[in-house]
């Protein structure tokens, strides 16, 4: 029986075995973030211990950081606390820090990738559970609490057990206006929020391997959704036309060097997997969530369930839950409803691939009266790109506020969140209560183009018909 | 600093019901515009107690009858959402010293059983007993026992189910693994020799 990725990238990277029984890992790369990294470096001063490798740990400020008006101080002295902290331990312990000035600073998720940093075979974690983005390129790639954190800065390894690895296979073709994020709520619905407990997530089948790299991150961004910790995809030639030339991928005859020991993590044909899921790509429809869990959601065609169609008493009383504060009723299409605000960004849909493709769409409409719709680009990389493209004047003709990069509308540690029972249609990644800042917020999940069209419409409205998508 | 072993844990119960209670209810994302966890203490669930105005949602964990519990019942996938720390964190300082629930999402069960706070699972069954009778009789004693690996009172024993190594780990008072993860130097050093650091590399 052949090896999966997952086996392979952590038998590599095992130190030895714990008095408890659990794995010391060694970790390849360790981002960190001023949110969930000052206690961890407080810690570590109280143990009087050095960071073990700076070299393998990058710093970004995402989470709190404005992304209308970045000048310091900032507005929230809190906010200015922990980027002056993070700024602080970065300094003292010799740890690169892409900080606002340097071109490079964005949400954490999406950096990595794009500066090459995230590589295949790689053990990757970060104290932030969307590290799971990083697993798209071939990498196993989990996020970690705070104390964890110190033990990554202290020894650069953490004590794990290995997850079971369950293969999701997505069949056949996507159908036109169907996106990644599409793929990603569908699989977490059809399994569950808590569906992937215990596991990590193995996307392949045709319709993960035609899908470019951007959309392989939303993918495994998501994972954590579904309750993998980690997901992942196996290294192709796509993820390596990726990362060439990206300015931490290796060059020249060291390249060459990687791309072959890349190659030898990706899963072998005969691997042993502890679950196997089929899913036809042909069955995916634009999909958008109606309650307060990400599991919690319906192809754009469909009606928002009754608690009577849960699969268990627990489950029906969580719908119960979500109806009532989502203040929907039961059989009701989400089709037609008018939304307050629409946010296109955060480490799910930020990415260039993500606003490359909403552009053309929006050139010549305007965005409707009354709604409030934020476009923010998840790096200064990808903002650079968008200005040179044309699209962030295309997005500001439209009527959108384009902004400077950050975590934003996704999680409510910066200005931008809802106010009352707002409801936004949002490509980020959760819809829990509160989530987006204001106690009774109400957040719908949906794909970038969705997104676009609740834009422009000022409803809930499937894409495919707003913007003729056959 | 040597821990303490974890064995047993007395105490009253409190019910948080729900599936997929998520960390950002747990503790919502403004409570962690801080550089230290030290006044997390009481932000545990609070827009789940609390409404905009500061008026009590009359929450269990705020009934007088459940003051001073020790140990919190959940439901499906406690923990879920983002990694955040700050979750146990205030959970512990605000005096809990054990979750019991349905399942818990990974990293929160990593995060608490790092901090030394015991999380383990029933099944729905048992849970709703355990659930009724701290609601019948909320001053019921109930003693979670790693060892024995159940919770029970005076009445009633429930089994409880969590992995070997966490269990482990708590109950030898190595919860917090930095301690042997410091133990293998040379180990690490070598292995480290032979997995490439991400490198910024000028383009040729």
């Amino acid at each position: 029986m052949g090896k999966t990725l997952y086996r392979k990238v952590w038998d590599a990277h095992t130190v030895g075995t714990l008095p408890d029984g659990r794995t010391q890992l060694f970790i390849a790369t360790h981002y960190i973030h001023e949110v969930t990294s000052p206690q961890a470096f407080a810690m570590l001063r109280e143990l009087g211990l050095p960071v073990l490798h700076p070299e393998r740990t990058f710093a970004t400020v995402d989470h709190i950081i404005p992304t209308d008006n970045q000048a310091e101080p900032l507005a929230d002295p809190r906010a200015q606390t922990m980027l002056s902290a993070l700024r602080q331990n970065c300094q003292a312990n010799g740890i690169r820090l892409f900080d606002l000035p340097t071109g490079n600073q964005g949400i954490v998720h999406s950096i990595g990738p794009e500066l090459g940093i995230t590589q295949p075979g790689m053990t990757i974690v970060c104290g932030d559970s969307h590290t799971a983005t990083h697993g798209a390129v071939g990498s196993i790639a989990m996020g970690i609490g705070t104390t964890q954190v110190r033990d990554v800065l202290a020894t650069q390894t953490v004590a794990m057990s290995p997850l079971k690895v369950r293969n999701i296979r997505v069949e056949g073709t996507l159908r036109p206006g169907v996106t990644a994020k599409d793929v990603a709520l569908h699989i977490i619905g059809k399994l569950g929020a808590d569906g992937g407990l215990g596991y990590a997530y193995e996307f392949g089948g045709s319709a993960i391997e035609s899908m470019e790299m951007d959309g392989r991150l939303t993918l495994c961004n998501l994972a954590i959704e579904g309750a993998a910790r980690c997901g992942y995809i196996n290294p192709d030639e796509k993820t390596f036309a990726y990362l060439q030339n990206r300015p931490y991928a290796p060059k020249g005859a060291e390249w060459d060097t990687a791309v072959a020991r890349w190659k030898s993590f990706a899963s072998d044909a005969d691997a042993e997997y502890d679950d196997v899921v089929i899913i036809p790509a042909e069955e995916i429809e634009p999909t958008i969530t109606w309650g307060i869990s990400p599991d919690m959601n319906i192809g754009i065609s469909g009606t928002v369930p009754s608690p009577e169609q849960a699969r268990d008493a627990e489950t029906r009383k969580a719908y119960t839950t979500a109806l009532e504060y989502m203040k929907l009723t039961p059989g009701q299409p989400l089709k037609g409803m008018p939304v307050n605000v629409v946010f296109i960004g955060s480490c799910t849909n930020g990415r260039i691939s993500d606003f490359r493709a909403v552009a053309p769409l929006l050139k010549g409409r305007k965005v409707a009266p009354g709604i409030k719709a934020l476009a923010v680009p998840g790096s200064q990389m990808t903002a650079i790109e968008c200005e040179q493209e044309g699209i962030a004047d295309i997005f500001r003709e439209a009527g959108f506020e384009w902004r400077l990069a950050g975590c934003s509308m996704c999680l409510a540690m910066n200005p931008d969140r809802l106010e009352g029972d707002q409801i936004c249609a949002s490509t980020s990644n959760r819809n829990f209560k509160g989530r987006q800042g204001s106690p009774t917020g109400r957040t719908l999940l949906m794909s970038p183009l969705m997104a676009a069209a609740a834009a422009v419409t000022g409803t809930v409205a499937d894409p495919r018909e707003v913007f003729d998508i056959q | 600093m040597p821990l303490n072993k974890i064995i047993s844990i007395t105490g009253k119960a409190v019910p948080v019901p729900g599936a997929d209670m998520d960390t950002d209810r747990i503790i919502p994302a403004r409570f962690l515009k801080c550089v230290t966890f030290d006044e997390l203490a009481g932000t545990m669930f609070y827009d789940e107690r609390f409404h905009a105005d500061g008026s009590s949602k009359d929450h269990p964990i705020d009934a007088p009858q459940h003051a001073g519990a020790a140990i919190i019942i959940g439901g499906e996938n406690f923990g879920c959402g983002s990694s955040r720390e700050h979750a146990p964190q205030a959970i512990k300082r605000s005096g809990i010293r054990a979750v019991v629930a349905e399942s818990f999402a990974e990293i929160f069960f990593g995060n608490s059983s790092g901090i030394g706070l015991p999380c383990v699972c029933a099944s729905q069954a048992d849970l709703a007993t355990l659930s009724s009778i701290t609601t019948d009789a909320p001053e019921t004693e109930w003693t979670l026992d790693l060892a024995a690996m159940t919770i029970s009172c005076p009445s009633c024993s429930i089994p409880v189910r969590m992995p070997a190594e966490p269990r482990e780990a708590l109950m030898q008072g190595r919860w917090d693994a930095v301690v042997e993860l410091m133990n293998a130097p040379e180990a690490v050093a070598q292995l480290a020799a032979t997995l490439p650091a991400p490198t910024y590399t000028p383009a040729h």
